[in-house]
């Protein structure tokens, strides 16, 4: 769900685009050191891959259902630079081809997916990984699940601080954080369930594709043995 | 909210939409929009005159109103809130027929609901207008950092190629007997996301190699750059020149 054009004022869409783009600018600078020069090639694939797991349906239950957001999913696999690159391409082509979020809201769609959403995903996921001092790649999908709860209700109070600021009507600001944390929560715990079943599953085959469990994947060196096997 | 994108927008035609040169439009979009975004709160009859004109731009581009139809349901959440600001808004209160609301709250809902569906007319008719291969080149036109413009160029060249990969997996689980209907279907669902997570990384590093044997060295060459003269940018323009003098009137008056 992003936001769409009107629902915040016009300068306060100019702002979050202005730290958008910083972030971006960063973020591209950045991203060259997660994955040298195959970033392009290889983000514009991760980018597609969002666009679709977002398509994934995921029951609930009474007929409805919900979708990965997956922010905190990219920050954990490919690392939060290339994350933010790969989300705010994604906004850009569903803004742009899909007219699905506002033009004047992509700056504030980036800042609360791209930026937001992923960082908080990926600070939450190392300051984790420093305290529980993992040997094996074991308890990472649980922490990167973690991390997707947390990553949720949080980009949703960036939101409402940015209503608070540039929204155009008077509502009871206790009253909207209440009902968008108490919201974003419940979906927080379906995303971090998501995340953390994906990323389990993606560590059972190619752990070393995981960023934030590369270092932790046992390496198996190639072993040359001489004389004949027993 | 699951609104799908299960397919491009983008319709063949030959329209003066069409024909416009795809980085005026682009710029035309966005100075229109943040136009309409910044009317004041409660210059209604300006803002119904900015949907008009969205409703024209759209008719231009001779797109059966079907398609445009079936794509405003992506405004429906925000519907259901500017119908509720009303309600739960503060400050001074007036009488609606058998209602009581708040008239701030009646405003911004007026406004949201107008702002956005202009918005996402204008949009329809760039999306419908635009190739994806068009957006592209205009994004480059318009100097948008080239690394940022390459990763987009990949993602809507595989766009079609990850999607349909994603359904020929929903095909491999529907032929197994997989029904998603409860909480019971997810690691089924997620570990498929982590299969398509997989499959488009190794997809992403055999089009790398592919392309470094292509001679790739950072940088995708400029092959058919835009071009537009000053009728293109004047036609482009258009709305947005409508916006501004509605916005003047808006203030001045």
């Amino acid at each position: 769900m992003h936001v769409p054009d009107g629902f915040l004022d016009a300068p306060t869409s100019l702002a979050t685009a202005a730290v958008a783009a910083g972030a971006v600018g960063l973020a591209l600078n950045r991203a060259r050191r997660e994955l040298d020069d195959r970033t392009a090639p290889l983000a514009g694939l991760v980018a597609v891959f969002v666009f679709a797991a977002q398509m994934l349906n995921f029951p609930v239950g009474a007929g409805t259902s919900g979708h990965l957001l997956g922010g905190a999913l990219a920050a954990v696999l490919v690392g939060p630079w290339t994350a933010t690159l790969c989300l705010t391409v994604v906004l850009a082509v569903q803004s742009l081809l899909f007219a699905d979020g506002g033009i004047t809201a992509l700056g504030t769609n980036v800042v609360l997916m791209a930026v937001v959403g992923v960082w908080t995903g990926w600070l939450v996921f190392v300051g984790l990984r420093r305290l529980v001092r993992p040997t094996g790649v074991g308890v990472v999908p649980a922490l990167a699940g973690v991390a997707a709860v947390v990553s949720v209700p949080v980009a949703a109070l960036t939101f409402t601080a940015l209503y608070a600021v540039g929204g155009h009507a008077p509502i009871p600001l206790a009253e909207l954080t209440a009902a968008m944390l108490g919201w974003h929560t419940l979906i927080g715990l379906g995303e971090g369930a998501i995340t953390c079943l994906a990323v389990g599953s993606i560590i059972a085959t190619r752990p070393d594709l995981v960023h934030g469990a590369r270092d932790l994947a046992a390496r198996h060196e190639l072993e040359i043995r001489t004389g004949a096997p027993a | 909210m699951g609104s799908g994108h299960g397919s491009h927008l983008h319709v063949e035609g030959d329209s003066p939409v069409h024909r416009l040169p795809a980085h005026t439009k682009l710029v035309g979009l966005v100075v229109f929009v943040l136009l309409v975004v910044a009317l004041p709160r409660e210059a209604h009859l300006l803002r119904l005159t900015m949907l008009l004109v969205a409703l024209g731009v759209v008719a231009a581009t001779r797109v059966p109103a079907r398609h445009v139809l079936g794509r405003l349901v992506v405004e429906v959440p925000f519907v259901v809130f500017a119908l509720l600001l009303p309600f739960i808004a503060t400050g001074p209160r007036r009488t609606l027929g058998p209602l009581t609301v708040s008239r701030d709250g009646l405003d911004a809902g007026l406004a949201l609901l107008v702002t956005a569906t202009t918005s996402v007319l204008m949009a329809i008719a760039f999306a419908t207008t635009t190739s994806s291969r068009d957006l592209v080149r205009a994004l480059q036109h318009l100097r948008v950092p080239d690394r940022l413009v390459q990763i987009l160029a990949f993602m809507v060249r595989y766009l079609g190629v990850v999607g349909s990969q994603a359904q020929r997996m929903k095909v491999a689980r529907d032929s197994r007997a997989f029904r998603p209907r409860s909480l019971g279907s997810w690691p089924v669902l997620a570990s498929s996301a982590g299969s398509l997570f997989i499959r488009s990384y190794e997809r992403g590093e055999r089009v790398h190699l592919a392309m470094l044997s292509r001679g790739y060295s950072g940088r995708m060459p400029v092959t058919d750059p835009l071009r537009a003269d000053a009728a293109d940018w004047a036609r482009a323009l258009l709305p947005a020149v409508v916006a501004t003098v509605t916005l003047v009137v808006g203030y001045a008056g």
